[in-house]
């Protein structure tokens, strides 16, 4: 599944038009620290931070995906950086819990 | 030819890469990470290297950023190993065993609210490093230097 197709099948609203990427697993959390050393390459992250300190662990970790929760707002300057790096930000209004549970992405 | 870990050819000198970090900046913070990274690529370091060394860097970075008012990292990247110096000017650690310690941190509300404070910073630092070491005397500042083998 890459991230059109998760966006398609959950109906979360895509804030960048950055090209879609592969999805390989999923990491859920929004401290930082843990979401650095724990998100892996090709990674749907599911959080509710959306400043551009979260946009920089995406970038570093080269996730697949943030996918923005609760109704979570994504700051102005964390939407520049996410489009000129290419990242897939995409939103819902669920919580963290219920869009990674529709998601159905299973981690090996 | 000797050949490095990565298969490169043996770096004949090894490259230095200095950074600046300036205190309080979030807006910055990572900066020299997501630069170091692309430059490891661009090297042809393999992939779980470069994880590596970005968590690792990463966490030291945002510890100058939020914690010591800024600082400097310098970069050794050798064939067989990049290592990473992190120094600062800033209030130092009183108890550094404390600061090791997983969830341990000082830092206040409003830096929370963005998602650091975790008090996993440096235990990253320890897991993804292949050596690491931390010197801090109160009122002078801090050094951290870690090594990446690859
Ligand atoms: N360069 C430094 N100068 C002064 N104090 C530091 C420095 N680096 C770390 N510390 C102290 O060590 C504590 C633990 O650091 P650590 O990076 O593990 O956690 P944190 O920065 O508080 O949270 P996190 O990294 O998870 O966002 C910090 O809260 C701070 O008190
Ligand atoms: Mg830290």
């Amino acid at each position: 599944m890459n991230t059109d197709e998760l966006a398609a099948k959950c109906g979360f609203r895509k804030l960048t038009e950055a090209p879609p990427k592969e999805i390989e697993g999923a990491f859920a959390g929004d401290l930082l620290s843990w979401a650095m050393s724990r998100v892996s390459r090709g990674d749907a992250w599911f959080t509710v931070m959306g400043n551009l300190n979260a946009v920089a662990v995406a970038a570093l970790s080269d996730c697949a995906c943030i996918v923005l929760c609760h109704g979570s707002a994504l700051s102005q300057d964390a939407l520049e950086r996410a489009v000129r790096e290419e990242i897939v930000i995409l939103a819902t209004e669920e919580p963290v819990y219920n869009a990674a549970l529709a998601s159905g992405i299973v981690n090996r | 030819m000797r050949r490095g870990c990565a298969g490169r050819r043996m770096m004949a000198e090894p490259i230095r890469i200095h950074y600046t970090v300036t205190g309080d900046d979030f807006t910055q913070a990572g900066t020299a990470s997501a630069d170091l990274k692309s430059r490891l690529r661009t090297m042809g370091f393999p992939a779980d290297v470069i994880r590596k060394v970005t968590i690792s860097l990463y966490e030291g970075e945002i510890n100058l950023v939020i914690h010591a008012g800024g600082g400097e990292i310098e970069v050794t990247v050798s064939g067989d190993r990049i290592k990473l110096v992190l120094s600062d000017s800033g209030p130092g650690i009183e108890d550094i065993e404390l600061a090791k310690r997983e969830g341990w941190s000082s830092a206040p509300d409003e830096i929370r609210s963005l998602g650091f404070g975790a008090g996993m910073g440096i235990p990253n630092m320890i897991k993804y490093s292949d050596s690491f070491d931390i010197q801090s005397t109160p009122g002078v500042g801090t050094v951290v230097t870690m090594e990446i083998n690859c």
